[in-house]
Order: structure tokens, then sequence, then C-alpha cells
């Protein structure tokens, strides 16, 4: 198999800020075309109320596809995410119901994030088990600890300024809009120009060459993970706090729908190339999509099938278009 | 069954872990009979193992391709979507398109070799990796199945039916002997033919063995196909044995197939692994689970063990392979 690796500087810096901008474009036209698209056919699609539903609901993944966006690109994957989103929510909403502060349950979620990820990043990078398994093994043991501690029972009654999701910026920008946005722009501009976000895109696209350049490949994984539970934390704390229960089970199929959104968005499943700015527009796409069924009258079941589709599409022209690249 | 399938080489030059693997897997397995069986009179009794043994039918028939494939350093992580499809697909073709029960039957298996095939396409002729490629179908197959579905269940299916789910033959399980035919043919294939030991050429290193003219293109095809089929059989013999058909059955597959493949001693790194490690590790696993409940955990605490389990097996594995691998580099 011909492995390209095409890291910033080793590439033609016009055809990689092509190849980016198509991806990006691609999507923002595909957010406004289908919007307008749906509209035309429903125009209650465009409601205000509808749209801003659409992001807030919403927002919690895109949050999380920018952790997972730094897993892929290094070249791991992480299909635990889901049900640790389900645990740090709970952890979180537990501790707020017993009392402790909303800054501590805050904190709580986001400290158990990060270690319970940084584990698996020191699993996978120095005792060299594939992520796969690391992840799906621990995918396992956060659902059935979680059912079998809470027993699948709810959380009520939370305190109400526990729920941060409520809270509006500069009183006209919802929290978690806000979030997305803030965490979208500092992670892309940490990783396009940051040395230690640079060495993500090194260790993903080679990693022989990125040691050889003096980056420490397990360090740089590990650190991947820790900030991937950072971002999968701040996703819990949106999840949690956007009703006013929170469900002690893991929402279903959670890690696929933010997997489809950094492939969507762009993120190469092959490592080494993708950007956090496409997989948080992927995410609006994919929630966009989920609620244009209900407005043209297909059955929302029918939503895991559009994702699949979705990926698969992505992934297959994504390799096509590193084959004509590496071809000319 | 103690054969060590390795190149001739390899065999000479370290039997002894691969030999200790196995063992160890087996007196792990003995041990934990007897400490469970201890614990609880009712788990070491024939009926409970044999009605054990009917519960394993489904992931132990999925479990044999996915040896195969995890072989050659590939995984499919769909299997459990296929199953969903299937199993919808089994009983939509018989209620909404008034297919005969046997035709619907065939519907449903052809449709999941040709799940299986299209994994075997994409990422034989597109180099999808293995891994992405059935993400997406995990997503794509179980979206088909509540999209065909509407999350309707069929149920009402005609008696003779329950036959394979339900009933015993010569007092074993019916759906056992089907999974008894399935080992010994994939024992056999894997073991004894071109086929097999093309599929642990590739997992060892499938550059040279392209360069060594077999066909790994047309054995990736075959293994997924075959996947695709098996898991199309078990969603049949889970349908038989529960009664209806929901288009959330076979959830989660994918990590006890992997689980007991891995558990069993294949390498995820591939090129190492056996049938009889599989069947080990899926009576483990089986057993784990039962004895577990018997002595009154609760079945979401098993998948934690579940969990525990393949992350350690797979670092004890994993040591042992680094070894082999400086063994091997010092030839």
């Amino acid at each position: 198999m011909t492995t390209v690796t095409l890291t910033g500087t080793e590439a033609d810096p016009r055809r990689w800020l092509k190849a980016f901008a198509s991806q990006e474009a691609l999507l923002a036209i595909a957010v406004i075309g289908l919007a307008i698209a749906v509209g035309l056919y429903n125009p209650r699609f465009l409601a205000a109320r509808n749209l801003s539903d659409v992001l807030l609901g919403n927002a919690y993944i895109a949050v999380a596809a920018v952790g997972m966006s730094m897993v892929i690109i290094s070249g791991n994957i992480d299909i635990s995410v889901g049900a640790l989103i389900g645990v740090l929510a709970t952890i979180s909403g537990t501790l707020a119901v017993n009392g402790a502060p909303a800054v501590v349950a805050w904190s709580a979620a986001l400290v158990a994030g990060v270690l319970v990820m940084a584990l698996q990043g020191v699993i996978i990078a120095y005792l060299r088990i594939p992520a796969i398994v690391v992840t799906l093994g621990m995918l396992s043991i956060l659902k059935g600890g979680l059912i079998s501690v809470t027993g699948g029972k709810w959380i009520t009654d939370l305190p109400d300024d526990f729920h941060l999701a409520d809270v509006e910026i500069f009183g006209t920008l919802p929290f978690p809009v806000f979030l997305m946005i803030l965490a979208t722009i500092l992670a892309a501009l940490w990783m396009r120009y940051s040395a230690s976000g640079r060495a993500i895109y090194a260790v993903g696209g080679n990693a022989e060459a990125a040691r050889l350049c003096g980056i420490s490949q397990p360090r740089t994984i590990v650190m991947v993970f820790a900030l991937h539970g950072l971002f999968a934390g701040a996703a819990a704390l949106l999840y949690a706090t956007q009703l006013r229960v929170i469900q002690s089970t893991v929402p279903p199929n959670l890690e696929l729908t933010i997997i489809t959104a950094s492939v969507v968005g762009g993120v190469s499943i092959l490592g080494g190339v993708g950007t956090v700015v496409g997989s948080t527009l992927a995410a609006v796409l994919i929630a966009e999509i989920a609620s244009a069924l209900v407005f043209i009258d297909v059955s929302p079941y029918w939503i895991r099938a559009v994702q699949g589709v979705l990926i698969l599409v992505t992934v297959i022209a994504d390799i096509l278009r590193r084959r004509r690249m590496a071809g000319a | 069954m103690s054969e060590i399938p390795l190149p001739q080489t390899a065999k000479r030059i370290m039997p002894w872990w691969l030999l200790r693997h196995e063992t160890m897997l087996a007196v792990i397995l003995l041990v934990a009979l007897i400490v469970l069986g201890s614990l609880n009179s009712r788990f070491l009794t024939i009926d409970n193992l044999l009605n054990q043994g009917r519960l394993t039918t489904e992931v132990g028939l999925i479990a044999l391709p996915m040896t195969f494939i995890i072989i050659t350093g590939g995984i499919d992580l769909s299997v459990g979507s296929i199953v969903g499809l299937c199993a919808i697909l089994l009983g939509y073709s018989w209620k909404s398109f008034g297919f005969p029960l046997p035709l619907a039957i065939c519907f449903s298996l052809l449709v999941g070799a040709a799940a299986g095939f299209l994994n075997g396409i994409v990422i034989t002729r597109v180099k999808v990796p293995p891994l992405i490629m059935t993400i997406a179908t995990l997503a794509l197959y179980r979206g088909l199945a509540e999209g065909i579905s509407q999350a309707r269940s069929v149920r009402g299916y005609p008696e003779w039916f329950y036959f394979v789910g339900q009933e015993n033959l010569f007092g074993v399980p019916a759906q056992l002997w089907l999974l008894l035919i399935a080992l010994v043919v994939s024992a056999i294939v894997l073991d004894r033919t071109t086929f097999g030991r093309t599929l642990y050429a590739m997992g060892n290193n499938e550059t040279a063995a392209r360069f060594s003219g077999l066909p790994v293109d047309r054995a990736k095809l075959i293994i997924y196909t075959l996947s695709g089929l098996m898991a199309g059989l078990s969603a049949c013999v889970l349908v038989s044995r529960v009664t209806t058909t929901r288009s959330d059955m076979g959830i989660g597959y994918e990590l006890d197939v992997i689980a007991a493949v891995v558990l069993g001693g294949t390498s995820i790194f591939g090129g190492v692994g056996t049938i009889w490690g599989t069947l080990v590790g899926l009576a483990m696993i089986q057993l784990l689970k039962n004895g577990l409940a018997l002595t009154g955990v609760k079945g979401d605490a098993t998948i934690v063990v579940i969990g525990a389990v393949l992350i350690l097996s797979t670092l004890v594995a994993s040591s042992l392979q680094r070894r082999r691998d400086g063994v091997f580099w010092s030839v």
C-alpha cells in the first residue's frame, strides 16, 4: 500500500491549503444548502426556534468531536467516548445533587475525563496495545459499570446553578454554542501553530519520521488522549445540563455519531490530516440532517443509515483523493 | 489439537511459549470450572453446561470467521449490525414480502453474505482500513435494520422454525451441532489447507505474502464475506431461539466475539491464532458470564469483567509477541 504522508512541511503548501479549504468549504455549503432546500420544502424548518434547538442540542457532539479529531489525526481511534460521556455526566450530576458546589461538580467531570483517557493513552502508547482493543474494552467497562452502579436510575432535582447549558454569554449567546465555537477555534489555532499541536499531525502522518525529528510518539499520544478526555468532560457537562434530568445510561451509539462528525469533517482515517473546523461543521451538518428528516416526513429511524452512508462516502473519497495526489 | 500453526522455522525456534499459552488457557478454564462449580452446585451440571452451549452458539458462529480475519491482521466490527439486519430481513421478508420461511432464511443468509462482501470489496479494492470500513458499516447496517423495521418487531413464526433454537438433537441442543460442524470445518481449513496457511502468511507479512504470489485480495474477500454469512446464520439461530425479531438484535456482539477470539490466543497484530484457542476463549467467556450470574453478580457487571479480560489478555499476548519478535530478529 502506498502511504503518502502529507505533513505540512513536505507537501506543496498551496495544494495543502486547497485540500483543506475544499473539505471545509464543501461542508459549509452543504450546511447552508441543506437548510435552504429543506426550508423551501417546509418553511417551519427555518424557524429560529428549530435552528437554535438543533445547535443547542448537538453542541456537545461537536465539542467531543474536537477531541476525537485529534485522536484520529494521531492515527488512533476511540470508541469508548460515548460511554465515558455517560459516566462523566452521572458523576457530575451525582455530586451536584449531593450538595457539592457547581464548580466542584463541573471540575470533577473534567478531571475524571482526563484521567480515564490518559490511562487509555498510556496503555496504547507505552504498552503498545492497539487503540481499538483498549477502547473496546473500556467501552464495556464503563457501560457495564455505569448501569450496575446506578441501577439505571435517573438523576433528578439538580440544583439550578448546576445548569451550565442555561448560561448565556453576553446576554444572548447560549453557553453550549459559545463553548462549541471557542473549543473549535482554540483547538484549531493550537493544532495549526504550536509545536505540540503540529506534533499530532507528525505522529499520525509518519511515526518514524516524527521520531527522527525528535518528537516522542508515546508522549504525544498520551497528551492527545488526555486532551480528548478534557473535551469529553466538557461535552459531558453540556449533555448533563441541557435537560432537567440525567439518564444514567449511556446514550446509544453516541461514539458513532462523534466519529462520523470527525471523519465527515475531513479528518483522514489514515492519520495525519484534518482540522477541527471541519469536524465541527460536520457535527452541525449531521444534526441538521437528523432534524431535516423529520421536516421532510422521513422517519427518524433512518438517521443512522444516513450516518453510515456519509462516513462511507467521505472515507472512500478521501482515499481516492490521496491516491490521485500520490499519482500527481 | 496441540498443533502449532506457525511456519516450520518459527516452530523450531520457540515452541515453548505457544504451548504454554494454550496450556495456560486450558488450565485457567479448568480452575475456573472447579471454583465456580464449588461456589454453586447448579453450575457443574450437564443441563447447565449444555444450556450455556446453546447460548454461546450465536457468538461462536461469528467467532470462527473472526478468528480468520484477526489472524490476517484485520478486524470486523460490523458483525453485530449484520446480525440485526439479517434478523430484521428474515422477519420482514417473511411477513411483508410474503416469502415462504425457508426462502426468507436463504434471503437473510444471502443479505449477510452480501453485507460481508461489501466490506471485503471496499477493503480490498479501495484499500480502506478494515477498522474504519467496518465502523462505517456498523452504523450503516444497523441504520438499515432500524429504517426497514421502523422499530417494529415480527413474531409468530411457524412451530418448526423453533427447532434449531430450542430443541435437542441426540440429547444436545440442536444449534450446537451447527457450531460443532462449523468448528471442525474451520479448524481443518485453517490448519490443513493452502487457504488457511495463506491467512497466516498475510498476518505475518502481507507484502511478503503478495510477493510470494499468494491470492491476498481474494482471501480477504472470502473471509469478510464468510464473516457476513456466519453473522446471517447466527441471526437465524438467534431469532429461532428468542422467537422474535427486533432491530436491536446483536448489539455489542462484536465485543463478545473479539474478546473470545483474543482471549483464545489469537494475536490482534495478526499472524498467530487457532480455532482451538477461540473455542477455549468462547467457553471461558460464556462460563464466566454464567458463573458470575449464578453467584449473584448482575448482567451489567459481567460486561465490565469481559472488558477488563479483553484488555488484560491482549497485554499478555503483546508482551509474548514482542518477545517472539526479539527471537525472530536475532535469527
